[in-house]
């Protein structure tokens, strides 16, 4: 197709903390410094800026994007502003995409940024207002009600217990514990998830990420400008996106279809007929630990209803045959909720380069993916990525 | 490139330091007010609401009965076509048992918990589900694919709103036998 090859060159990432001192343009300055450092350029080589960053009400401001243009480096450049709830974080290497592939610009910053702790004590208030207002706001729901909802459906299709599920929080708190950006890392049990509070069964406690501040950014580049730029760029190869109606209780709930469009729109980019085998790494978004197992379903890494033996096997550890959020993921890490997309997007950059330090996974693996999901449930944002 | 070698930024603050003036806060408590309009199909369905039934509306094309109704099908992209009647009565998809409030504080020992659920509405097209709330049953005793009925409020204090249904309760009482099983689950549980 007529796009050009577009190429992540540089990150930049802070810590995941669950309050931040920094303001949110402090934040989006640190992460978006470092990332031009990584790679030696300045803002004057900047041609265009994105940003992604979730509901404006969790910090109270509302044009957030105006708000943190300055600490995004898009002052009097072209800029944009994209937003997907949950699924943003990856929406936004796919959006800096689109500048870089169709030719408009040669480098491309992409930005995000969350800082949830304004929304005091907790931002969970803010969610009530992604519901209907007209037939689902007056019975006051929680957006734990939806995931709860959701992993009940999942495990009553497929049979699959808690206890199943608690080891993708086990793996991935354990797995934070080597990330420098990591809030919630820690070696658990699976007991220790069952006897966590319980939230709104089946969600206990530990199942369920944390609310974080932080910020993320990396540098993209067209393949001429790349190449001048680094010996190991790591190639954007595949995107995909799609959305699902926000009715959402008149949907299949254990199974992601929206997932799966935008999977199959992104390897048939990147001319991937065989995910499970050409997928080396991966990092499904993980915002509570039965969504890894519902995702890589709808990635096609396994087969429906698998994903949670194929985790007891060990095949999704950092030494398994698919390592999965070797990160430590949302769980681990952290999640805000913009740049927690972003954070997946950086590890694997990094694995891929074969830079992630303790947090490397064997065999040199050429090809990675990244993926998150948002919105009302609804929707999927896919990047596949390869050396 | 390696995270490792940088001095990565974000400084983490506790509650405590807000509490004790450690750091500097400003706060806003925000007082807005909305009034949304129920629009044509919605308005339709809160009418009937207040008239204790549930309305649906259908499409010829993808011969879907939907609810809530709506006055296009998004799958067809064209009208849709008629006002349909369905029952009070449906099939629990999913549930939650919930300990927690809308705003993430938790629930009073002496309040029970909330247990939203997914019904798909009898007489809409299978799948077809509306959040609502169940009680008067046991948790024990939900199950995927329990069949349950609307408990209205009564005529004089319905509003035109989803929550004139208070809730849903099981169709029928749990009989004998499966009260007997519950039992000897529990029991076992016990002894465990």
């Amino acid at each position: 197709m007529g796009y050009r090859k577009v190429a992540i060159v540089g990150a930049g990432i802070t810590k995941f903390v669950r309050r931040a001192q920094e303001t949110a343009k402090e934040l989006a300055w640190q992460a978006t410094k470092m990332a031009l450092d990584s790679c030696e350029l300045t803002l004057d080589d900047v041609d265009c800026v994105t940003l992604g960053t979730a509901p404006d009400a969790f910090d109270g401001v509302h044009m957030k994007g105006e708000y943190l243009a300055d600490g995004a480096g898009a002052f009097r450049k072209p800029y944009m502003r994209h937003y997907v709830g949950g699924g943003t974080g990856i929406f936004s290497p796919i959006h800096g995409w689109f500048h870089v592939a169709s030719g408009m610009a040669d480098i491309c910053l992409v930005v995000t940024e969350e800082k949830m702790s304004s929304c005091y004590p907790h931002p969970q208030g803010a969610f009530i207002t992604i519901f209907d207002h007209t037939t689902e706001q007056p019975l006051k729901p929680t957006l734990i009600w939806i995931f709860a909802l959701e992993m009940n459906r999942y495990m009553s299709t497929y049979g699959i217990s808690k206890r199943d599920i608690a080891l993708v929080s086990v793996k991935n708190k354990k797995n934070a514990l080597d990330h420098p950006s990591a809030q919630l890392g820690g070696e658990i049990t699976v007991d220790d998830v069952l006897n966590s509070e319980v939230l709104a069964w089946p969600v206990n406690r530990l199942d369920v990420s944390p609310a974080s501040d932080g910020a993320a950014a990396i540098v993209l580049a067209s393949e001429r400008v790349a190449r001048r730029l680094t010996d190991k760029p790591v190639w954007i190869d595949g995107v995909g996106f799609s959305l699902d109606t926000a009715y959402w209780a008149t949907r299949d709930l254990c199974y992601p279809t929206y997932v799966e469009n935008a999977a199959r729109m992104a390897y048939d980019m990147a001319g991937i007929t065989e995910p499970h085998k050409e997928i080396h790494v991966a990092e499904p978004y993980d915002p509570f630990d039965y969504k890894e197992l519902h995702h890589m379903e709808g990635l096609m890494l396994c087969p429906k209803g698998e994903a949670a033996r194929m985790t007891a096997d060990g095949v999704t550890q950092r030494d398994g045959n698919l390592p999965t959020c070797p990160s430590g993921g949302a769980l681990g890490v952290g999640n805000p909720i913009a740049a927690t997309g972003l954070m997946k997007i950086i590890e694997i950059f990094l694995q891929l380069r074969g830079d992630a330090g303790k947090r490397q996974v064997p065999g040199k693996p050429r090809c990675g993916l990244a993926q998150a999901w948002g919105d009302l449930m609804q929707v999927g944002t896919v990047v596949v990525m390869r050396i | 490139m390696k995270l490792e070698d940088y001095e990565l930024g974000g400084t983490p603050l506790r509650s405590s330091d807000i509490k004790k003036g450690n750091v500097l806060t400003t706060s806003w408590e925000p007082n807005l007010a909305y009034a949304w309009d129920d629009g044509v199909a919605i308005g339709r369905y809160l009418a009937e609401l207040k008239n204790g039934r549930i309305i649906g509306r259908t499409c010829y094309k993808c011969n879907r009965i939907m609810i809530p109704p709506r006055m296009f099908c998004e799958l067809c992209f064209r009208p849709s076509d008629e006002w349909v009647y369905c029952k009070d009565t449906g099939i629990v998809n999913t549930f939650s048992i919930c300990h927690i409030n809308w705003d993430a504080s938790r629930r009073g020992p002496n309040e029970p918990p909330l247990i939203p659920a997914v019904i798909e509405i009898d007489g809409a097209s299978k799948g077809m589900g509306i959040l609502h709330m169940l009680s008067e049953v046991d948790p024990d005793d939900i199950k995927v694919g329990l069949k349950v009925k609307a408990v209205w409020k009564n005529p004089g204090e319905r509003t035109g709103s989803i929550t004139d249904i208070l809730y849903f309760k099981p169709l029928r009482a749990p009989t004998k036998r499966a009260k007997a099983t519950k039992k000897r689950a529990k029991a076992t549980r016990k002894r465990k």
